[in-house]
């Protein structure tokens, strides 16, 4: 393309999306107005999810195409700024958008390394990766290691491992699809999941890489005002600057800090209340210890003598005088759920145990990093911290869905820009997150704490109703006072909460709710087309039919697209174990399969095609086989290495895959002229006499 | 395809620009990160560990990308391997 036409097309998409902004502001402001006017909230629910489904469908049909550069890689004319908007928003995840602040509340300091991981990483991308991959501009990573490794091996252990990937990461997107839908409508989880979906395939299938892009900045726009909106204003009410990136540690994390030690002083009031509380926690820790160690020594005859002590005591509050019907409903219920084996009985009295203990322990400063009760444990919190931010960050330069985002770009100078602002997107909500939290925890601990049981505030009765898990209250001492030890608060209510705890109207909230959306279906988009095009692209065309026509090869993509987003939707509908730990896996795994083999492919030319196999199934293998010795999930719970978490197995797989790439190339003769001339060509943006990788 | 000199010169400064940056990013991120505790005793804006980990690191990343970006594109030019007129 001309520069000219380049020039031009810049021009129109900035007119275009300033118009679709205004619009966007205009549409919340209209639906604001229909609150005034009365209408209930579940249907203005229902207009921000299908307006917003609606438009991404609408940005996806006018986006169709069939031609194959279009399809793949958006004609590589999306231009630096664009591209960094919707390499943010296929970036930030429902767990960037929903679950990070909620981290970052419950784990202070130490939820930070999701925050530097997520962001550090695209050092290494716009250092190591970004402009050799563009210059290299072929479709897919598989393409690359393809290429520059030689032989279908490299090519083939890339496309499983991107497939293996993306599947993972896609399914905690649809997840959260879903997981917003049926709270903010009230529909049901499987039907919310399909209604993203649907929203998804309009977009991709018809356009590809191109409408995905598209609809992703459109995306981007969203969510990023949707989260901004009521921190700001939290912060405008506390503090009087709508600066909240700023006052949230200059003017109140002091105070939170102030508040912490006053619930921790046993002198203070507050200090006295709290210890009241946690006195009964200790008390209920202590009996389902005793009952723990009765079950150890009398089996069942003891569960059975347990379970009569009930029944005396509903039987005795039955025939008392003074009739209570609450005491008999309360005593009737213990009956009913008490456990009806020992085996069960000790998995909840085990847990009835670790909840209580954790209920009466000390508040944590949020500010300390690597809390623990002894330097062994705080050691242990260390290594864990930084081993996460090691593999969260190599993990990210290997994401197929990002780094084929780097394809799009016109050349390699608008390549690098594009990282920059990328990252620029993606640092406006991740710095803002720890703000959020703060801001939040103040307003919990310093206006929720110490208010009364009779009056408390609206938000609080909502969430508690909507969800047991993200919010729950009750009055353990029986002061009518609110202690912060009878709060329990699930992570994900810091952000859906946050418009109703600023006492903003519910239009935020859906907007809130609107943007969470956006976040998963860009990333669900993104990896949905990674893992078709991996298959379509370097299974379909590159191995099985080199000779096969353009119409076909899309034919075979679109089919693909379906069929994957079908079982995707599926699994996800069987609402697998822990999504956290899915996607903290999917960064280790990437990691370890493609970051050696991709980085030493451009930046050491010996590197050779048995290096490459050695070190991607050296790298995969070693981190699976950690995974699978040490997380729960599989049931073997064997001794963890160095005291590392199985989220960070990439500490060990990573080495692994850098390893087996050095050894396996060393032990095989260099790889041959062709090789080092491809090499040479991605390291230069432009040489004379080059060969051309450039195909359509 | 034999590369010149210059070309060999482009690729050293390149590296060193590379290896240079991303010694910045590894103190920035893992040496801070493990005097956290230390660096908490510190109040600049809130506890100094903290804030690094919240704010403090990502700004120098984003520094650090902007940084390489123009550097490279400043650098095809003076070696002459930018590419053609398109921007």
């Amino acid at each position: 393309m001309s520069s000219y036409g380049q020039t031009l097309f810049n021009a129109n998409l900035r007119r275009y999306y300033s118009f679709y902004t205004g619009g966007f502001i205009a549409f919340v402001v209209f639906v604001g107005i229909l609150e005034m006017f009365g209408v209930p909230n579940k249907i203005l629910g229902y207009i921000f999810l299908f307006a917003t489904i609606l438009l991404y469908a609408g940005i996806g049909f006018m986006s169709k195409t069939a031609d194959v550069s279009e399809y793949y890689v958006a004609g590589r004319r999306v231009p630096a700024v664009f591209n960094g908007m919707a390499t943010g928003s296929d970036w930030m995840s429902a767990a960037s958008f929903i679950g990070m602040a909620g981290t970052l509340y419950l784990n202070g300091y130490d939820g930070l390394a999701f925050i530097m991981g997520w962001t550090g990483g695209y050092v290494l991308v716009a250092l190591l990766l970004a402009p050799y991959l563009r210059k290299f501009g072929q479709f897919t990573i598989p393409d690359f290691l393809g290429a520059r490794y030689g032989g279908h091996a490299p090519r083939l252990i890339g496309v499983f491992a991107a497939v293996l990937v993306s599947f993972v990461y896609v399914v905690a997107q649809i997840y959260g699809v879903g997981l917003i839908a049926s709270r903010f409508t009230g529909l049901e989880f499987a039907v919310g999941v399909f209604v993203g979906l649907a929203g998804i395939l309009v977009c991709s299938f018809l356009g590809g890489m191109k409408a995905v892009t598209w609809t992703q900045v459109a995306q981007y726009i969203i969510l990023i005002v949707a989260y901004m909106i009521p921190v700001v204003w939290l912060s405008l009410l506390h503090t009087g600057t709508p600066i909240p990136q700023i006052t949230a540690y200059t003017t109140v994390l002091p105070k939170v800090t102030a508040l912490e030690q006053e619930f921790n002083d046993k002198a203070s009031p507050k200090g006295a209340a709290e210890e009241s509380v946690r006195a009964i926690f200790r008390e209920r820790a202590a009996a389902a210890d005793d009952r723990l160690m009765g079950l150890d020594t009398g089996g069942a005859a003891f569960l059975a003598a347990e379970k009569k002590k009930l029944d005396d005591k509903a039987t005795e509050l039955k025939m008392s005088a003074t009739y209570e019907p609450k005491a008999i409903e309360a005593a009737d219920k213990l009956v009913r759920d008490f456990p009806t084996d020992p085996a069960k009985a000790r998995e909840q009295w085990s847990k009835d145990k670790a909840g209580a203990s954790a209920r009466a322990a000390n508040v944590k400063a949020h500010a300390e990093a690597f809390a623990g009760k002894d330097e062994t444990a705080r050691d242990i919190a260390k290594r864990n911290f930084l081993a996460l931010v090691f593999c969260l960050m190599v993990g990210t330069a290997a994401l197929p869905h990002i780094l084929m985002r780097f394809y799009t770009t016109p050349s390699v100078r608008e390549a690098r820009r594009s990282v920059f602002w990328s990252l620029f997107f993606i640092f406006l909500l991740y710095f803002t997150a720890p703000a959020l939290a703060i801001l939040v925890k103040f307003e919990i601990y310093g206006n929720l704490v110490g208010s009364s049981f009779a009056a408390l505030p609206a938000w609080v009765s909502n969430w508690a109703a909507v969800d047991k898990t993200l919010m729950s209250i009750a009055d353990i001492n029986r002061d009518g006072i609110v202690q912060l030890a009878e709060i329990v608060i699930g992570g994900d209510l810091i952000v859906l909460a946050t418009p109703e705890i600023a006492g903003l109207p519910y239009v935020i909230s859906g907007l809130v709710a609107a943007g969470g959306l956006a976040a998963a279906l860009s990333t669900a988009d993104g990896l949905l087309l990674t893992i078709a095009n991996a298959l379509s692209h370097d299974v379909y065309y590159k191995i099985i039919d080199p000779n096969a026509p353009t119409t076909r090869r899309l034919v075979v993509s679109k089919a693909l697209l379906l069929v994957v987003a079908v079982i995707a939707a599926y699994v996800t509908s069987l609402k697998p174990g822990d999504i956290l730990f899915l996607v903290g896996a999917a960064f280790s795994l990437a990691g370890s399969a493609f970051f050696p083999a991709l980085v030493l492919g451009v930046f050491w030319k010996r590197a050779n095609q048995l290096g490459a196999i050695l070190g991607m199934t050296l790298g995969l293998g070693v981190c699976m086989y950690y995974m699978y010795q040490t997380y729960p999930f599989f049931g073997i719970n064997a001794a963890p290495w160095w005291d590392i978490n199985p989220i960070a197995a990439g500490i060990f797989g990573i080495p692994a895959g850098l390893f087996g790439v050095i050894f396996g190339t060393l032990i095989s003769p260099a790889p041959g002229q062709e090789v080092q001339d491809l090499v040479d060509h991605v390291r230069y943006p432009n040489l004379k006499d080059d060969l051309t990788t450039k195909t359509a | 395809m034999k590369l010149t000199e210059k070309h060999q010169e482009y690729w050293r400064r390149n590296l060193s620009l590379t290896a240079g940056l991303l010694a910045i990013w590894f103190v920035t991120t893992f040496v801070v990160s493990w005097f956290a505790r230390e660096l908490n005793e510190i109040t600049l804006i809130g506890p100094l560990g903290f804030y690094m980990g919240a704010q403090g690191s990502l700004i120098i990343y984003v520094l650090i990308i902007w940084f390489y970006a123009r550097h490279m594109n400043r650098l095809d030019k003076e070696y002459g391997v930018q590419e053609g007129e398109d921007d």
